[in-house]
């Protein structure tokens, strides 16, 4: 397990937390490598779909990222992620899926730091959960 | 005109999709102007060794409900479509795995034992399980194998066409038959309905805006009569539910559970729905929130009661 290096899927609003995490980069700041970055133009744009297809195809672990709660480009978009995922993770628990293989966070333009934080902290929750694959067909003798 | 070889056979199902297809009345007779039943196990004395005598491709068309859960299924799934020239998946266990799919929240052995060990009614102090082998004075018999995850047919063999609902309304059945018997079928891989985009679209009920502060079970409110279910916090899947039904449940005081499938060009059925829901929820407080989806009492087995088998997280992940 220790060679396990997770796929992360994040999808990042456009107006703040891929903002976010290209300070991290200009600042040269250490980032696991893990997340493969998909800009959305708001949290609210990600479906529960995005994140269910994403496990599908293959990822370890599902991030998105919006702006603080009051500070969305789109006003409400924020809130209506924060209702969709709320209730997706209810689903997902129910499906097996480990919570710690996904999660809703807030990161602003200025927070590459927190950029860093979040990504790390997933990162290695999601390496010590390993990886996530469908349970194998089996049958009855 | 010679007449149309016809075959109908039922997988994992509950037999409501036979009971479907008399509900046509006596456009049946119809039917049975224009074609031959070669082989339908619920009415017609046929044998498997009668199916398998077949030339193949010498069925024209089969109507096949009933999901994939046992080496049978499987078995008879791929039979008939080597001899049939059109497969149709009809009815939601063989498009989208239906109720027998949600076998797929658990793992075989815990299906096994609560049915026949853990239920209060049952008595099986020896814990005795169903063997696929027996031996009998006769010879040996053999049972099916059961699966462990439950597949639709389309998971399983190539699909011509497919008939949703649970079971299919009868103007439905009537719409795919009389495509099949005109000959004037749909492009391969149609689902066969009257064009709706939702059952929303069919459904009389008045619609406002929607905003919920609520949900609530049928038994736990008499619901307003004209007035559009969901807005008064019952999990009304209209929204989210290829229309075509003529939306029967609303119209009848019960909210629409999803049986006809996902809206066309969505794939999965089950997030589209919590997606609307979600949607609608009025608040922007985390933890009224929580509060106002407690109401969902089972989010999951809600949105995936018809297509949990055909979606794309298609079980749950249960720890070995
Ligand atoms: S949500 Fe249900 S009750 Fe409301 S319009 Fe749609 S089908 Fe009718
Ligand atoms: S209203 Fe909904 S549950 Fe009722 S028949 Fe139509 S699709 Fe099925
Ligand atoms: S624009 Fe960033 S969350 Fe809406």
């Amino acid at each position: 397990m220790t060679d396990f290096e997770p796929k992360i899927v994040a999808f990042l609003c456009n107006w703040c937390s891929y903002r976010g995490a290209d300070l991290a980069g200009t600042s040269r700041m250490k980032c696991a490598a893990n997340v493969r970055a998909i800009r959305v133009m708001c949290s609210g744009r990600v479906e529960p779909a995005f994140i269910l297809r994403a496990f599908e195809l293959g990822a370890d672990g599902v991030l998105v990222l919006g702006c603080h709660p009051g500070d969305c480009h789109y006003a409400e978009g924020n809130y209506k992620a924060l209702r969709r995922m709320m209730l997706l993770k209810r689903m997902l628990k129910q499906l097996g899926i480990e919570e710690d293989r996904f999660r809703l966070d807030w990161v602003s333009a200025s927070e590459g730091d927190r950029f860093t934080h979040v990504v790390n902290d997933m990162t290695e929750k999601v390496r010590a959960l390993g990886p996530f694959k469908a349970r194998e067909e089996a049958k009855v003798a | 005109m010679p007449k149309l070889q016809v075959a109908l056979y039922w997988a994992a199902s509950c037999g409501g999709c036979e009971i479907a297809t008399l509900a046509i009345g006596d456009k049946i007779l119809k039917l049975a102007e224009a074609a031959d039943i070669v082989f339908w196990p619920v009415a017609v004395d046929t044998k498997y060794a009668d199916v398998e005598k077949m030339a193949d491709k010498s069925i024209d068309a089969c109507l096949f409900n009933g999901a994939i859960r046992n080496s049978e299924n499987e078995h008879m799934a791929k039979l008939l479509r080597q001899k049939s020239k059109i497969l149709i998946a009809y009815g939601s266990c063989a498009v989208e795995g239906c109720i027998p799919g949600l076998a797929n929240f658990y793992n075989l052995k815990m299906v096994l034992d609560t049915a026949f060990i853990d239920t209060a009614s049952t008595d099986n102090v020896d814990k005795i399980l169903p063997q696929t082998r027996v031996n009998v004075p006769e010879g040996e018999l053999e049972l099916p194998l059961l699966w462990e995850t439950v597949r639709t047919l389309a998971q399983t063999v190539d699909v011509d066409f497919f008939v949703p609902g649970c079971p299919p309304e009868e103007r439905t059945t009537w719409l795919a038959l009389e495509a099949l018997l005109s000959g004037k079928l749909p492009p391969k891989g149609t689902v066969i309905a009257h064009p709706s985009n939702a059952v929303c679209n069919d459904c009389p009920r008045v619609k406002h805006e929607k905003k919920i502060k609520a949900f609530h079970r049928p038994y736990e409110i008499v619901p307003e009569p004209d007035k559009c279910l969901l807005e008064q916090g019952l999990l009304c899947y209209g929204v989210a539910t290829r229309g075509g039904c003529g939306a029967p449940c609303p119209q009848a005081n019960m909210p629409c559970t999803g049986c006809y499938g996902p809206v066309e060009g969505v794939r999965d059925q089950g997030s589209h729905f919590l997606t609307a829901l979600a949607s609608i929820i009025d608040s922007n407080d985390p933890d009224e929130i929580e509060k106002i989806l407690d109401g969902i009492v089972d989010p999951a087995g809600t949105f995936y009661r018809y297509s949990l088998a055909d979606s794309m997280i298609n079980r749950a992940r249960i720890a070995p």
